[in-house]
């Protein structure tokens, strides 16, 4: 066991756990946040993508010890009240059918478009291929993200 | 009616006059337990009265509908009670919904499977809004003392035109929760819904893309214990003997033991399905730690002996033989292959095709099989349980939950009314969570701790546990006279160890086809098979379609216009009886996709296949157009044709539709769990295929039949047919059928 302070959506928290405990666990068990998802525990459906600085990474493969300085953002800490262009999109949309999934997708979908603000269709798929949806929302999640983008570049 | 008035009896029909105002407001929140805003708090009624099981309305007009249907995400929990709003006459803005607990005394059929929800829900929900209603508008006549007839109503508001009166529902709910409830009341007609037939959004929307707790995974309570099973690695196997000292030693661990969740001579329902009835559980303060304990497990198997089950099922009392042995998906496909050699179980037959097909001008045979298939929710299995001396407590992903309370009044030893289920929105259903195995694993590993305990299975505990989609094969054959009429057809199906032909006997062509012949065997195993998204269906509709296309190719006619041929036939002169389809609203939707799709219109490097299958009591018709790129396919758009009457949310039912197609484009393209001497060969996302973004259609288009009969099914219907549709495209690109599911195989190559 060690002591870790990390940056959590803003705030500084520090968690006794082992090191190798994955952010996925940290998050869930130890800070009550629950948003993000346990769906494989290897990286392959994309479940449990939180940001990392302002990158995308998959919590289940990301050992706390690894973590450092380095800002988190949960799907809890996306936006204060859901309003992120993302999850207005989303519910514009009406994406979700389990819903399952979609916190791991509003994830990805999110540092997607801030490397890249203006996506083509093809880099949307490929960007957002490791998310699996279950209940295949995928056409709903593409015309989300293009309707993220263009509120993004109206505001 | 006659079905409604039995339902809604006075103990349907409790009338608490007051509930108390500020623990409703909890109730629906009860598992996100998020904190109500001050502003949330001061617009709370300060009294919530019950018109009936799904209606209360509170004091200032605040209405809350309880949604009594587990949601699985085929959203009912927003469908269901527009229902309730419709008949009510309520703004739907000013709507809260509820889910409902499990609760047999005040609500049917607590039950989400078999696209039944809305049609099962139209008459007895519409209903006890009418009634809501009735008794609303009854105490405005009473205090105003006016006639009743004379009094309207529009969005919560009661009015009467002569005197002027009016009053919110909120005013006259305490006075209306007194009135005797009426024996029979009135619906509205299809051509005056204001609510139903308008897209509304999931009431669950803003809490899913929040993160907001919904699911029993989220679920936590104080002293709650984690636990994770370790199931036997291979179907045929048991546990022997554990050697658990180094898992013990692991921090965090508190026990690790062998649970039995059911006793041997115990007399199962057909939902009692349970792969493994002994498993070694670990059981710890957290997640990750009781997952490394897992691992540190050393579990002794050995292979089970013959096992005889007791299951009372839609056959009556049966007995079942779990076989012993190690099976593998090669063994499998060669007795497979001398079933379909045997004469099958007759299931009907009319008129002579063995002498019919010995003198046809054409005769074609061709043979189909699918895979078993893991259902693979994104939440895997879990369940919260805390189970005392006195009572249990159960949440729970669980699309039946009446179906396991049998069994878990049995292996726990408290009467039914002690056991509460609460029931979670769950991460995907697709029918695995119609079995409750994991409630009773839960709910015996908390009654021996004696402590609230979540079971937590990993991805690959549920991967490879079992309740697949069954391993089919059919063999199909038809006749075509000189004309190029379809004369006789015959299919003869089976299953690994269901046939899929049971319940689809008497489907089209079947009343189409002068000579037909639908037979059936089944092969015994000992892996476990379940529901899985338009069970049987699933294969038939795939297999069939795939090859009316080819006989009609035979016949040298249109596919859609071989198809619609049949079906007049089906409509002017049927053959028996017992046919189960209605032949118009089946050409009806192949003539709507034919025109939505301009089917006739080729176009260059487009290649297009057709399909069209009824199940569930809905007709689809489906066009994919398709084209190849390196060689792979890839589906430019899809079109289908639906028709399941009225369609209550349009947007929400289409977006049921578009998974429909998808899933089934998935399935049919990389869907397939195997096994090697009983071991699943798929454990997990990696080796698993499961459709991604870049592989899904580019575009859907979904056009719903305009219909005023009642709604028919919907999370089902659109899945059999796009196995077909999408094998008749291919050939067009290839040149090659498709018999073998999954059709993208890894060594194959496709051109």
């Amino acid at each position: 066991m060690a002591t870790f302070s990390l940056k959590i959506n803003g705030k500084t928290q520090q968690v006794d756990v082992d090191p190798a405990t994955p952010m996925l666990w940290v998050l869930r068990d130890h800070l009550n946040l629950v948003g993000t998802k346990y769906g494989c525990g290897i990286a392959q459906c994309g479940a449990c993508t939180i940001h990392l600085g302002e990158v995308a990474v998959r919590s289940c493969q990301l050992p706390v010890s690894a973590i450092g300085e380095q800002a988190i953002t949960t799907i809890e800490g996306l936006s204060p009240d859901g309003d992120h262009p993302v999850q207005r999109a989303w519910l514009e949309h009406d994406v979700a059918q389990c819903g399952y999934c979609q916190a791991g997708q509003i994830m990805n979908a999110a540092a997607l478009l801030k490397s890249n603000p203006n996506p083509t269709d093809a880099e949307i798929e490929s960007a957002m291929n490791g998310n699996i949806c279950r209940c295949a929302t995928y056409l709903r999640i593409k015309v989300a993200i293009k309707t993220a983008v263009k509120s993004t570049a109206k505001s | 009616m006659d079905t409604i008035k039995k339902r809604i009896n006075r103990r349907d029909f409790l009338k608490v006059s007051a509930l108390a105002g500020g623990g409703m407001m909890l109730s629906f929140s009860w598992l996100a337990g998020c904190k109500s805003t001050s502003e949330e708090v001061s617009n709370l009624p300060k009294a919530w009265f019950e018109l009936n099981s799904y209606i209360k309305i509170g004091d200032n007009g605040m209405v809350t509908l309880m949604s009594p249907n587990p949601e699985f995400g085929s959203n009912v929990k927003t469908s269901l009670p527009m229902l309730l709003a419709e008949e009510l006459d309520v703004d739907w803005k000013n709507v809260m919904v509820e889910q409902a607990d499990f609760f047999p005394e005040r609500y049917d059929r607590q039950f989400t499977g078999g696209s039944l929800a809305m049609q099962m829900a139209w008459k007895p929900l519409r209903t006890a809004g009418a009634t809501a209603r009735h008794l609303l508008i009854q105490a405005a006549a009473q205090t105003w003392k006016v006639p009743a007839d004379e009094i309207t109503t529009k969005d919560g508001i009661l009015h009467h035109k002569g005197s002027g009166k009016e009053a919110g529902y909120g005013e006259l709910a305490s006075q209306a929760a007194k009135i005797e409830v009426p024996k029979e009341v009135s619906l509205k007609k299809v051509g005056d819904f204001k609510i139903i037939g308008n897209s509304e959004r999931n009431v669950e929307g803003l809490n899913i893309v929040t993160g907001k707790p919904l699911f029993t995974l989220d679920y936590k309570q104080e002293a709650m214990l984690i636990a994770m099973i370790a199931h036997p690695p291979a179907f045929g196997l048991k546990v022997k003997a554990v050697e658990d000292s180094a898992a013990r030693a692991m921090p965090g661990i508190k026990d690790v033991f062998v649970i039995k969740t059911l006793a041997d001579d115990y007399e199962r329902n057909g939902f009692d399905t349970t792969s493994f009835t002994e498993m070694v559980v670990v059981v710890g303060n957290t997640t990750w730690e009781v997952m490394n304990a897992k691992k540190a497990l050393k579990v002794e198997w050995e292979k089970i002996a013959d096992t005889t089950i007791a299951v009372s099922g839609r056959g009556g009392k049966q007995t079942v033989t779990i076989p012993a042995g190690l099976e593998s998906t090669e063994g499998h496909k060669v007795k497979m292959a001398e079933m379909a050699k045997k004469t099958g179980k007759v299931l009907r037959k009319d008129g002579n095709p063995e002498s019919v097909f010995k003198t046809a001008e054409k005769v074609i045979e061709r043979t189909y099989t699918a895979p078993f298939l893991a259902h693979n929710c994104m939440e895997p299995v879990n369940s919260f349980a805390h189970v005392t001396k006195e009572n249990a407590e159960i949440i729970a992903p669980i699309q039946a939950p009446e179906s396991i309370m049998q069994a878990l009044a049995a292996r726990l030893g408290l009467p039914k009314e002690k056991i509460h289920i609460k029931l979670a929105r769950m991460g995907g259903g697709f029918g695995q969570r119609a079995y409750g195995h994991h409630l009773v694993e839960a709910a015996v590993i908390s009654q021996k701790l004696n402590a609230p305990v979540k079971l937590v299975y990993t991805r690959e505990d549920d991967m490879t546990y079992g309740i697949y989609r069954p391993m089919y094969t059919a063999t199909y054959k038809a006749a075509l006279d000189e004309n190029n009429n379809m004369i006789a057809y015959q299919v003869k199906a089976g299953g690994i160890p269901e046939s899929p032909l049971g319940y689809s006997q008497n489907r089209f062509p079947a009343g189409a086809v002068d000579h037909y012949l639908a037979e059936e065997w089944m092969l015994n195993s000992n892996i476990t098979i379940g529901a899985f998204r338009a069970p049987r269906s699933n294969f038939l509709g795939a297999v069939e379609q795939s090859f009316l296309d080819e006989v009609a190719e035979l016949a040298g006619k249109d596919p859609i216009d071989f198809r619609l041929e049949l079906l007049e036939r089906a409509q002017n002169k049927p053959v028996g009886e017992l046919n189960d389809y209605d032949p118009e609203r089946y050409a009806g939707v192949l003539k709507l996709v034919r025109d939505k799709s301009d089917w006739k219109q080729a176009k260059n490097g487009i290649h297009r296949g057709v399909s069209a299958y009824f199940c569930h009591n809905t007709y689809v018709a489906q066009v994919i157009n398709l084209t190849m790129q390196e060689n792979k396919p890839l589906v430019e758009k899809v079109y289908a044709a639906v028709d399941c009457g009225v369609v209550v949310n349009p947007d929400a039912a289409t977006n049921m539709g578009e998974g429909g197609i998808i899933d089934g484009i998935g399935n049919a393209l990389y869907g397939e769990m195997t096994f090697q001497e009983g071991v699943p060969q798929k454990n997990n996302f990696h080796n698993y295929r499961m459709i991604r973004h870049s592989e899904a259609p580019k575009a859907i288009e979904i056009h719903f039949v305009k219909s005023e009969a009642d709604p028919t099914g919907l999370g089902e219907p659109l899945f059999p047919p796009i196995f077909a549709a999408l094998a008749n495209a291919l050939y067009k690109a290839t040149g090659q059928r498709e018999y073998t599911q999954p059709f993208l195989q890894s060594k194959k190559p496709l051109v």
